[in-house]
């Protein structure tokens, strides 16, 4: 029943998580709202993980086919997502005139 | 398990906490526009560290179809953040969401193939999630290719009711769920490729029948579903870094979502049905021809009312980013400020074509991002302000929303221009909004109509202060 353990502890961390996220996340005001959105979307690039691991686990010709897309399609939504989020982040700028 | 492999696959998984932590100390930083960029680049490091953890950590074969993809990719990531021109974000926000659920989908793929193939049993909970992660994986990958072909306007932007699709939907989802149990009883290709077509083609007829003024919720509840279907891979692998992403992300997709649907004042189911903006144009436009005057200025008369005033505050609306306006309200404001006049920007939650769009928009003009006020912090200043002048907006500055029960939009939190001592409203006509419902504003006595398309307005209304 080792299986069924890992099974609950990943739901445990599962449930944290979102729990977290919902505490960070409510407090991002509406003006960055877009920005949160094209960062979140770049960190859930992750999935670039698990596309290494199926692309690198043999030498079997389909897996690394499968794989290596997976690596391309998560790398572009890595690489685009924080850069296009530094960008837009690098417009905000504070008023320096008066008050 | 020998000993090696131990010591590695701890000094993977700490790794894994690190950039953890990364993750959510950036997204905490986002949460000010002062470090919200530190922040960024705080999670693009998290990245990194999981990805090297992964790579030394793990004995990867064949690394010359990894690379040759991670630099084909890279570039054309590079390429698409820096040529994107910021009115085309949501779209480029809703094809990322698809690449991140693609990628979900080929990962839980090839998991089931390396399973099947090495012919030992498979246990349930790994099946179980293999489906999950395709199923959400798929939805997400064709749902955002039509929202953006909505958005790009590729497809056409208003509802597409198939007849019959309650019926239909129904249908899939149940040969999905029957697909899915075969899949689970008896591991094989043949209902995981059923499942897999099934999900692609909901994730067509999910969005298809939502309407462009709606595409604000879904891209957000996109990028949930990108997320989720991420910690379902996370669970898939046994991979704790992938679910603790994957459910930042997707409980960030929900804020959003929750907050745009808010802002419409419409449940999530609501949206999803969809329809919307169908048959209520058909009823408004069923309705008595408008004949009420309605006073319409030229730009020399706002630039005299403008510029003899003490407060304004600008409402721009996605009109004024279709028309490519933005820097022209900027200098417009600041030519107001040297005259001693304070200016704000009134941002509805929904302007623009995704949440916090035009704010975006805004600091692309180089607008101080300390003057672009939300719906809650703004409202209680209209009635001290002397003139609201209202670019591209319609629905989101319609008193009937507060008094007017049989209204559609009844319930909508709104802008209160109302209550400014006199109003602006720059329009190409007097048509009705995305609800399809007139605005009674038009017709106060306070309000003055400026037609005309919004960057020409503002430039001649720019020319005329100068003058004054």
């Amino acid at each position: 029943m080792i299986d069924f353990e890992i099974l609950i502890i990943s739901i445990t961390i599962f449930v944290l998580a979102i729990f977290i996220g919902y505490e960070v996340i409510t407090k991002v005001p509406p003006t960055l709202h877009t920005p949160l959105m094209s960062g979140s979307n770049a960190i859930s690039g992750i999935v670039i993980i698990g596309a290494l691991l199926v692309a690198g686990s043999t030498d079997g010709l389909i897996p690394k086919i499968i794989g290596s897309i997976a690596v391309g399609l998560s790398v572009i939504n890595v690489v685009g997502g924080f850069l296009v989020t530094d960008r837009m982040l690098s417009m905000f700028k504070k008023g320096n005139d008066k008050k | 398990m020998n000993t090696e492999q131990i010591i590695n696959n701890n000094i993977v998984n700490l790794g894994y906490v690190i950039a953890a932590i990364f993750f959510i100390i950036g997204l905490k930083r986002l949460s000010s526009p002062g470090t919200a960029k530190n922040g960024n680049r705080l999670a693009s490091v998290g990245m990194l560290i999981a990805v090297l953890a992964t790579v030394l950590g793990n004995n990867i074969f064949g690394w010359e179809w990894i690379i040759s993809s991670i630099l084909i990719a890279s570039i054309i990531g590079v390429f698409s953040a820096r040529k994107i021109q910021m009115t085309a974000m949501p779209q480029l926000v809703a094809i990322f969401n698809g690449l991140g659920g693609s990628a979900s989908g080929l990962i839980a793929a090839g998991e089931l193939y390396n399973l099947i193939e090495a012919n030992s049993e498979i246990a349930k909970d790994t099946t179980i999630t293999i489906m999950i992660s395709t199923i959400i994986g798929s939805l997400t990958l064709t749902g955002s290719l039509i929202a953006f072909g909505k958005l790009q306007e590729i497809m056409p932007t208003r509802p597409l009711l198939l007849p019959a699709r309650n019926i239909l939907n129904i249908m899939l989802i149940l040969a999905l769920i029957f697909s899915a149990i075969w899949l689970v009883i008896e591991p094989s290709y043949t209902p995981f490729i059923i499942a897999a077509i099934i999900a692609l083609i909901l994730g067509i007829l999910i969005v298809i029948p939502i309407g462009g003024a709606d595409m604000p919720v879904v891209i957000a509840l996109l990028n949930s579903y990108s997320g989720i279907a991420g910690a379902a891979t996370g669970f898939v692998l046994e991979n704790n870094i992938l679910i603790i992403s994957g459910s930042l992300v997707g409980a960030s997709g929900l804020i959003l979502t929750r907050i745009m649907t808010k802002a419409m004042n419409r449940s999530l189911l609501n949206v999803m049905l969809g329809g919307f903006g169908v048959e209520d144009g058909a009823s408004a436009g069923s309705g008595e021809e408008e004949t009420r005057p309605v006073k319409s200025i030229q730009p020399d008369d706002a630039a005299t009312i403008l510029g003899y005033s003490e407060s304004v505050i600008i409402v721009p609306g996605y009109g004024l980013a279709v028309a490519q306006a933005q820097h022209q309200v900027r200098e417009l404001a600041d030519i107001l400020k040297n005259r001693g006049i304070s200016v704000k920007y009134a941002i509805h939650p929904v302007a623009g074509r995704m949440p916090g769009h035009m704010n975006v928009l805004l600091a692309e003009a180089n607008v101080p991002y300390d003057e672009l006020k939300d719906l809650d912090e703004i409202n209680s200043e209209f009635q001290r302000t002397d003139v609201a002048i209202v670019i591209g907006a319609n629905d989101v500055t319609n008193p009937t929303a507060r008094t007017d029960t049989s209204s559609p939009i009844y319930g909508m939190p709104i802008l209160n221009v109302d209550q400014a001592q006199s109003v602006i409203m720059m329009k190409r006509s007097m048509s009705s909004g995305f609800a399809g419902v007139q605005n009674e504003l038009f017709f106060l006595d306070k309000t003055m109509m400026l037609f005309g398309d919004a960057k020409d307005s503002v430039e001649n209304i720019v020319k005329e202060v100068k003058d004054l």
